[in-house]
C-alpha cells in the first residue's frame, strides 16, 4: 500500500492507502475523496481529475504524455506542477504522495 | 413531512436503479453532508460499476468485476447506503411516499430518485432467442459476448454504432473477425456527421472489419438452438459464431409512467432533474432532460450526464448550491483512436473541418451561424477542450482561423 494524502482547495486533507496500480484518481475515488470528479474513469478524456503534484513528488511521478499535457492546456487554474492524476500509477514509491486539488474540476 | 430541496440532511432517500447515476447520487448525497438513510435498489447482482469499458477493456480482459466498481464493496456499508441488489421496484405510491419491491417489500421515502436507466433496444425477428444473439449492456452481457470471441472467432454486428463499433474493434483485438450490418447508408448515421462516419469504416475496414450497407435484416438462422447467421432481407446470409445486436436503446420509464409522471422518450425533468413531482427525482439515460443551450429537451446516454444530473438530484435533497450546467460530452476508444465529443449539432449550418482526416488528428466543428454548436474530435485533445469552451460561452469564432492549424486552438478560443 502507498499512503497518498490528497488535499482538498479547502485545506481538508484526506490521507488514503492505495494499492499499487491503481491510479492516483483511483485511490480518491474509489474512496469518495471530494473535488476528483473523473468523469471519464480514467480514459484521458475529460480533465476533471486535475491534481497539483507536490513538488518533492514531481520526478518519482513521471512524465506527462502528449494526450494529457494538450488536455491539462485547456483545463482551468493550470500550474507547472499540474496532472491529470487518472495518469498517474501508483507504486510503492509513490509512499507518501501529497497532492493538492483544485477548486474546481470544471 | 421536509419540504422539497431546503436541505433536510436526515431526509429518507431511495434510489431506484445502482448503475453509474444511481451509484453516484448515493455517493454525491453523502459527499454534501447528507446524514439521513439511503437505500440503492438496483436489478443486477452487482454494486454500480462503470459500463463504458464493458465493449473495451473488459472484452480484451483487460478489466474485471473489481476495476469496474464505482466504490469498493467495503464504501457502502461505511457510507451507511443500505443495498438491495437483486431487487425489483414493481410500483411507486407518490401519495403514500413509498415503493413496492417485487419481494412484496415496501419502504418509505422522503426523496426518491429514479435512475432505471435505458435497456438495449430488441429486434422483434425471427430467431432474436438463438443463444448467442445479445446485446451489450450489463456485464453479464460483456462476459457472454468476451466467452464467444477470441482467435478465428466471427462477430456479426446488427446496427453500426458506437457499441458495434467498439466490440468490432475489441473483435480484432482478440484475433477474431467482425462484420458490422448497418440499416443505413453509413455507420453512425445517427450519432455523427459523415466525415466522421466515412473516417470510422475506412479505419476498421483497413483491419479487417466487413461492412454491409443499406442492409435489412430478416432473422437469425441457427443450428442446434445457436446463432449461425444473420439473414438479410436480399436472403444473403452473414455467418458469425455469435452476433450482436446495437440498434439503440430504450428508457426504462415504464415505473415512472405507471406512477403517473409525464415521460416523453424518457420521464421529463427540469433542469435540476426534478420531475413534476418535487419530491421525485429522475437521472441519467433515463431522462429527457433541458439542454439550455439548444433551447430544448432530448435524451442523452452518457456517464457525464448521469454524473451532472446525479449531482444535481442530490445537491438539491442536501441543499447545496446547483451544480454548474455543462455541456453534454461523449467519448469513444476504438483501436488506438481517442474519439472526444462536445455539444450536439443542433441548428447547425455548416461543418469546418480543422486537421488531416487521412493523417487520423482532425475535429470537425458543427457551427450555427460564427457560433460553435458541437465538436467531434479524432485524436485532437486542443479542439476537443476548445471548442467544449467555445460551446459553453457562446462566443463568435473565426472561420477562417478555425480552419488553419498554423494557428493554435488557444487563439482561435481567445
Amino acid at each position: 500500500m502507498a499512503k497518498i494524502t490528497y488535499i482538498e482547495h479547502d485545506g481538508t486533507d484526506h490521507v488514503i492507502d492505495v494499492k499499487p496500480g491503481l491510479t492516483v484518481m483511483e485511490g480518491a475515488v474509489k474512496n469518495n475523496v471530494p473535488g476528483i470528479d473523473a468523469d471519464c474513469g480514467g480514459a484521458c478524456a475529460c480533465a476533471t481529475c486535475h491534481v497539483y503534484v507536490d513538488d518533492a513528488w514531481l520526478d518519482k511521478t513521471g512524465e506527462k504524455s502528449a494526450m494529457e499535457e494538450s488536455m491539462l492546456d485547456f483545463a482551468e487554474n493550470v500550474e507547472p506542477n499540474s496532472r491529470l492524476s487518472c495518469q498517474i500509477k501508483v507504486s510503492d514509491a509513490l509512499d507518501g504522495l501529497v497532492v493538492r486539488l483544485p477548486e474546481s474540476q470544471h | 413531512m421536509s419540504e422539497a430541496g431546503t436541505g433536510d440532511l436526515t431526509a429518507r432517500v431511495v434510489i431506484v436503479g445502482a448503475g453509474h447515476a444511481g451509484g453516484s447520487a448515493a455517493a454525491f448525497l453523502r459527499q454534501y453532508g447528507h446524514t439521513g438513510p439511503i437505500v440503492l435498489i438496483g436489478d443486477e447482482p452487482l454494486l454500480p460499476y462503470q459500463r463504458p469499458p464493458l465493449s473495451k477493456a473488459w472484452l480484451k480482459g483487460e478489466a474485471d468485476a473489481d476495476s469496474l466498481q464505482l466504490k469498493p464493496t467495503t464504501w457502502y456499508e461505511e457510507a451507511g447506503v443500505s443495498l438491495r441488489l437483486g431487487g425489483v421496484v414493481v410500483s411507486i405510491n407518490r401519495g403514500a411516499k413509498t415503493v413496492t419491491l417485487a419481494s412484496g417489500e415496501h419502504l418509505p421515502y422522503d426523496y426518491l430518485i429514479l435512475a432505471t436507466g435505458a435497456r438495449a433496444r430488441a429486434l422483434p425477428i425471427p430467431g432474436a432467442d438463438l443463444s448467442g444473439v445479445l446485446a451489450l449492456r450489463t456485464a453479464a452481457d460483456a462476459e457472454a459476448l468476451k466467452e464467444a470471441l477470441g482467435p478465428g472467432k466471427r462477430l456479426a454486428v446488427v446496427g453500426g454504432g458506437y457499441v458495434g463499433l467498439e466490440a468490432a474493434a475489441s473483435t480484432v483485438a482478440l484475433g477474431g473477425h467482425a462484420t458490422i450490418i448497418e440499416r443505413e447508408s453509413r455507420v453512425l448515421a445517427r450519432v455523427a456527421c459523415e466525415t466522421l462516419s466515412v473516417f470510422f469504416q475506412d479505419y476498421h475496414g483497413e483491419r479487417g472489419v466487413t461492412f454491409v450497407l443499406n442492409a435489412g435484416v430478416e432473422g437469425f438462422e441457427g443450428r442446434d438452438g445457436h446463432v449461425t447467421g444473420v439473414r438479410l432481407s436480399d436472403r444473403s446470409v452473414i455467418a458469425c459464431d455469435v452476433a450482436l445486436v446495437g440498434v439503440g436503446a430504450v428508457p426504462n420509464e415504464e415505473l415512472a409512467r405507471d406512477a403517473g409522471l409525464h415521460c416523453a422518450n424518457g420521464v421529463v425533468v427540469d433542469i435540476e432533474a426534478r420531475t413534476a413531482d418535487p419530491f421525485v427525482f429522475a437521472i441519467g439515460d433515463l431522462t429527457h432532460r433541458p439542454l439550455p443551450i439548444y433551447d430544448r429537451q432530448f435524451r442523452l446516454e452518457s456517464v457525464p450526464n448521469a454524473l451532472e444530473q446525479a449531482k444535481q438530484a442530490a445537491a438539491a435533497i442536501a441543499g447545496k448550491p446547483m451544480p454548474p450546467h455543462e455541456i453534454p460530452w461523449f467519448w469513444s476508444d476504438q483501436y488506438d483512436l481517442k474519439l472526444q465529443i462536445a455539444g450536439l449539432p443542433f441548428d447547425a449550418d455548416r461543418q469546418v473541418v480543422r486537421g488531416d482526416v487521412a493523417a487520423a488528428r482532425f475535429a470537425v466543428f458543427h457551427l450555427k451561424g460564427d457560433l460553435v454548436q458541437a465538436v467531434e474530435a479524432v485524436n485532437a485533445p486542443p479542439e476537443f477542450m476548445a471548442g467544449k469552451q467555445l460551446i459553453a460561452k457562446r462566443t463568435p469564432v473565426s472561420i477562417e482561423k478555425l480552419a488553419d492549424t498554423t494557428i493554435s486552438m488557444k487563439e482561435v478560443a481567445a
